[in-house]
């Protein structure tokens, strides 16, 4: 039996490309039994998200199974497809759907939603019974590699953007943000992700100020939070734990003479200061202030980009674990042995070098 | 000291177990020295090391899936195991000594209530350690690995500070049996100096509640307080050789 897969990624094709392949749910089940009524297919799964389509068939034979789904794009194509689709054999198809699972295909090394994503083609393949033995097998043991992948590894690790980065130090100086209650300074549109991310996090209450009300209202709304006249948030700001600053002010707005004496306050309370503002908002020197953290936009974009190298240094490792877990299912799905009766990782290997 | 060594910090099930196989094994020791003593076993350094080994331990033990501050058992077992060491090293008085003086119930519990204490203080002492760890990090940006597995800073304050006043509570109540044998300054050098560490904690605790310090103080006090609280008792050690039993 052949496992193939056969699709387009945001590494072979652009958006304009992936988009006219975007299948939904209902529309991928059917696509998938289309091929089954190909000679020789016997399962067929499509995987559709915004960054990759991809179909995975079972077949007797490659040349049938390939043959099954170029048909289909070639009729939706009305020409042959191009070199923006890539076919994979067995081995390759296996490994390709391993690394995928596992986030080390993604545009963003390490990215977990495209789990949630396989986890659901593959929920709607199997209620439209379009997989069976060799499919099932393939696919559970992807998430089992996944998750092996990602406890074992650090590919998941830290934040790689500067709205995720915020988050992640805003939890390890608070814990839950439940409790936090956030200020923003400026509408911009750095400050409303920053402000959308922690706010995900539940935050107790988000208030926006801005020297233009109205926009200070909008984006309020937005975050379901309350807007301030700009000139009032020094008084609002002594419950606050956290500050966005975002204007479009030429001087600093918060300075550490203004915000020491608050501070002496609340000493049993942090201040997270997020300055995303250039010319900086926040003068540089509150970071010396005893319970405050200062992160500029600088800081919180080598934070992801640590985070990113992280990542990039464990790939060696992960691809280690996927080519274990590749040939140990390849061995299973040959039976131990290839047809030519080369042990299937010898065969592997073989192909590899 | 594995899981820091390796840069593996996850609180696994095999690092919990470990500690706990630790604490019942110090458990079962302490039973049976004081089956042998006839009496609390803190009748010398060595003893106090081990019982206070064990406080540690039993206090990460109490705390630890509480708070669930992950590497809490990371930081408290190199710490309970440098106890043990130090008390196989240090104490000279390894030997059980059998006295002919009937057990006092008071001066057990006052001895025992007390060194239970130093294991809360010890353990404050390690949220401390990772409170100005965490700490340095956020300030600084230079942040490393370990800091993903840190707890966040304010779960760690409110830690170090619940344990201080747990240590303290214990202490005041130990002192408080201490007053069942009559003036406890009349009795021996080691209760006078459980006074000096109760005005110590004492002072930290006043100095956070009157003064309102900031938790990063707190964290250097209770590590401060706690090393002078290490420091003292070995020099109290050396006073009392001459004299025989702590």
């Amino acid at each position: 039996m052949e496992i193939l897969c056969l699709g387009l990624s945001h590494h072979t094709a652009p958006v304009q490309i992936r988009e006219k392949f975007a299948l939904g749910e209902s529309e991928a089940t059917e696509v998938a039994r289309q091929f089954l009524s190909a000679s020789g297919v016997s399962e067929a799964l499509v995987v559709s998200t915004c960054n990759r389509v991809e179909f995975y068939v079972a077949a007797e034979q490659a040349a049938q199974g390939f043959g099954a789904v170029n048909e289909f794009l070639t009729a939706r194509l009305n020409e042959p497809p191009g070199s923006a689709f890539f076919q994979l054999p067995t081995a390759a198809a296996i490994r390709h759907l391993f690394r995928v699972v596992s986030g080390l295909d993604s545009m963003v090394l390490g990215e977990t939603e495209i789990l949630g994503q396989v986890k659901k083609a593959y929920a709607a393949a199997s209620a439209g019974k379009t997989t069976s033995r060799h499919l099932n097998k393939l696919f559970q043991r992807a998430f089992n590699v996944a998750k092996d992948v990602r406890t074992n590894t650090n590919i998941t690790r830290g934040s790689v953007s500067v709205g995720s980065a915020a988050v992640e130090l805003a939890e390890k100086i608070f814990g839950k943000l439940s409790t936090c209650h956030v200020m923003i300074l400026g509408a911009g549109e750095t400050s409303e992700l920053t402000a959308g991310a922690l706010s995900a996090r539940g935050v107790k209450s988000i208030f926006v100020a801005n020297r233009s009300y109205d926009r200070a209202v909008a984006l309020a709304e937005k975050m379901k939070g309350k807007a301030i006249h700009f000139e009032d948030w020094p008084r609002e700001f002594h419950d606050v734990d956290i500050l966005i600053g975002s204007t479009a002010a030429p001087h600093h707005v918060l300075t550490a003479a203004q915000l020491a004496p608050i501070m002496r306050t609340r000493p049993d309370r942090p201040l997270f200061c997020i300055d995303l503002a250039v010319p900086r908002d926040i003068e540089p020197a509150v970071n010396d202030i005893e319970g405050v953290y200062l992160y500029d936009i600088d800081a919180l974009q080598a934070r992801a980009d640590q985070s990113m190298n992280i990542r990039k240094q464990e790939l060696v490792i992960c691809e280690q674990m996927i080519e274990r877990h590749a040939v140990e299912f390849g061995e299973w799905l040959a039976g131990g042995w290839t047809q030519a009766g080369v042990r299937y990782s010898e065969a592997v290997s073989g192909g590899q070098s | 000291m594995h899981a820091l060594g390796a840069r593996v910090y996850k609180a696994s099930r095999l690092n919990f177990f470990a500690i706990l196989t630790g604490f019942l094994c110090q458990t079962g020791f302490l039973y049976l020295r004081g089956h042998a003593l006839g009496r609390c076993p803190l009748t010398s350094l060595f003893e106090v090391l081990v019982f206070l080994s064990w406080s540690t331990v039993l206090f990460y033990l109490l705390i630890g899936p509480t708070y669930r501050l992950s590497l809490l058992g990371a930081f408290t077992s190199p710490l309970a195991f440098l106890f043990l060491v130090a008390a196989l090293l240090l104490a000279h008085d390894r030997a059980p000594v059998k006295t002919t003086n009937p057990p006092n119930g008071w001066l057990e519990l006052h001895a025992a209530l007390s060194v239970v204490a130093y294991g809360a203080f010890a353990l404050a002492f390690v949220a401390g350690v990772m409170y100005l760890a965490q700490e340095k990090q956020l300030k600084s940006h230079n942040i490393h690995s370990i800091f993903y597995h840190l707890p966040p800073i304010r779960d760690l304050a409110v830690a170090n500070t619940r344990l201080i006043i747990v240590g303290f509570l214990l202490l005041t109540v130990g002192l408080g049996a201490g007053f069942g044998l009559g003036s406890i300054f009349t009795h021996s050098v080691v209760t006078v100096w459980a006074v000096g560490v109760w005005f110590l904690y004492g002072f930290i605790l006043t100095a956070e509640w009157r003064h309102r310090i900031s938790p990063r103080r707190v964290a250097w006090l209770s590590v401060a307080a706690f090393s002078v609280l290490l420091i003292t008792l070995g020099g109290l050690n050396f006073i009392t050789q001459k004299g025989g039993a702590l």
